[in-house]
């Protein structure tokens, strides 16, 4: 069974290219869209954090700048 | 109603959400990846080539849909002046390109054993990678334009131009004699399809339209914060 999921009558060279190309896609994808994400979050912190305690204070009242410190996700 | 699309009013939604459809992502990406290497059965002409139809046809099909959404919200941005329609048309993209460069490529591995060559100048394939091509020129577009208005405005020409060849990708396998088979799943009539392979093909399906959903709020969150960066510069 195990040979035939691998082979394929000849096809399984096809197959898996196939596959693995798509999974290969969705990862790379995902990982430059992170690091994306990361780069900008990070700039966000060290920006929020140069500001004077006046302008900061300003910056938290809007929800948006909030949630985007609280958010730890590291998705 | 549109006030309901504020980045303000849903980021607190799209920031919480990517986590969740990766877990639903992956557990449905297993199902479909078990259904279509080990459950579902060979053809009987292509053998298990045909496996490689539950990873071609639902790339193809989203990047048809994601782009056919660029395009109806480019527009609808365009005409009511919503910038966050044009942000979201912006976020769909990448997962869009490679879903097309997916289908491309698994369509040419898929060709070799099934017509004997890799490429074909076909209706069918040429139409996909001039959609690819629209694509790039847009993502491109994004990039050039610094000025929101001039970006606007050229995205919106693209994808106006570029929904014109949805419609021919379409229908180019019934007006053309082309060397790619028509269409098997139709929705107003029978598809000739059988349900063992059907059920895997939509499992698929499902499983890639949660993996651009997911790629589409990440992308999405990083833009809105990008923006809340050039709001911080400004204070």
């Amino acid at each position: 069974m195990i040979e035939n999921l691998f082979f394929m009558n000849g096809y399984g060279l096809y197959v898996w290219s196939a596959f693995s190309f798509t999974l290969v896609s969705f990862l790379t994808l995902f990982l430059v869209i992170k690091i994306q994400y990361k780069k900008e979050k990070n700039k966000f912190i060290a920006k929020f954090g140069s500001l004077n305690s006046e302008r900061a204070a300003f910056a938290k009242s809007q929800s948006i700048n909030k949630e985007i410190l609280s958010n730890t996700s590291n998705i | 109603m549109f006030k309901y699309f504020e980045p303000n009013k849903i980021f607190s939604i799209t920031s919480k959400a990517p986590k969740y459809v990766l877990f639903l992502f992956i557990v449905i990406l297993s199902i479909g990846l078990t259904e279509a290497l080990i459950l579902s059965p060979e053809d009987y002409k292509q053998s298990h080539s045909v496996r490689i139809m539950y990873v071609h046809v639902p790339a193809a099909w989203i990047s048809l849909g994601i782009f056919s959404a660029i395009t109806f919200l480019s527009i609808v941005g365009y005409i009511f002046k919503i910038r966050n329609f044009f942000l979201i048309a912006k976020s769909l993209a990448p997962s869009g390109l490679v879903f097309n460069i997916i289908a491309l490529v698994t369509g040419s591995i898929w060709g070799k054993p099934t017509w004997g060559t890799w490429w074909a100048w076909d209706a069918r394939i040429t139409s996909m990678l001039i959609l690819a091509l629209f694509y790039i020129m847009y993502l491109v577009a994004w990039r050039i334009f610094e000025d929101n208005d001039k970006v606007f405005k050229v995205t919106s020409i693209i994808t106006i131009l570029g929904i014109i060849n949805v419609p021919i990708i379409k229908y180019s396998v019934d007006w053309w004699n082309t060397l790619h088979q028509p269409a098997s799943i139709n929705i107003f009539s029978k598809s000739s399809i059988h349900i063992s392979m059907l059920f895997p093909l939509m499992t698929m399906t499902a499983a890639f339209a949660l993996f651009s959903l997911l790629i589409f709020l990440m992308k999405y969150n990083t833009e809105l914060i990008k923006i809340k960066n050039k709001g911080l510069d400004r204070l």
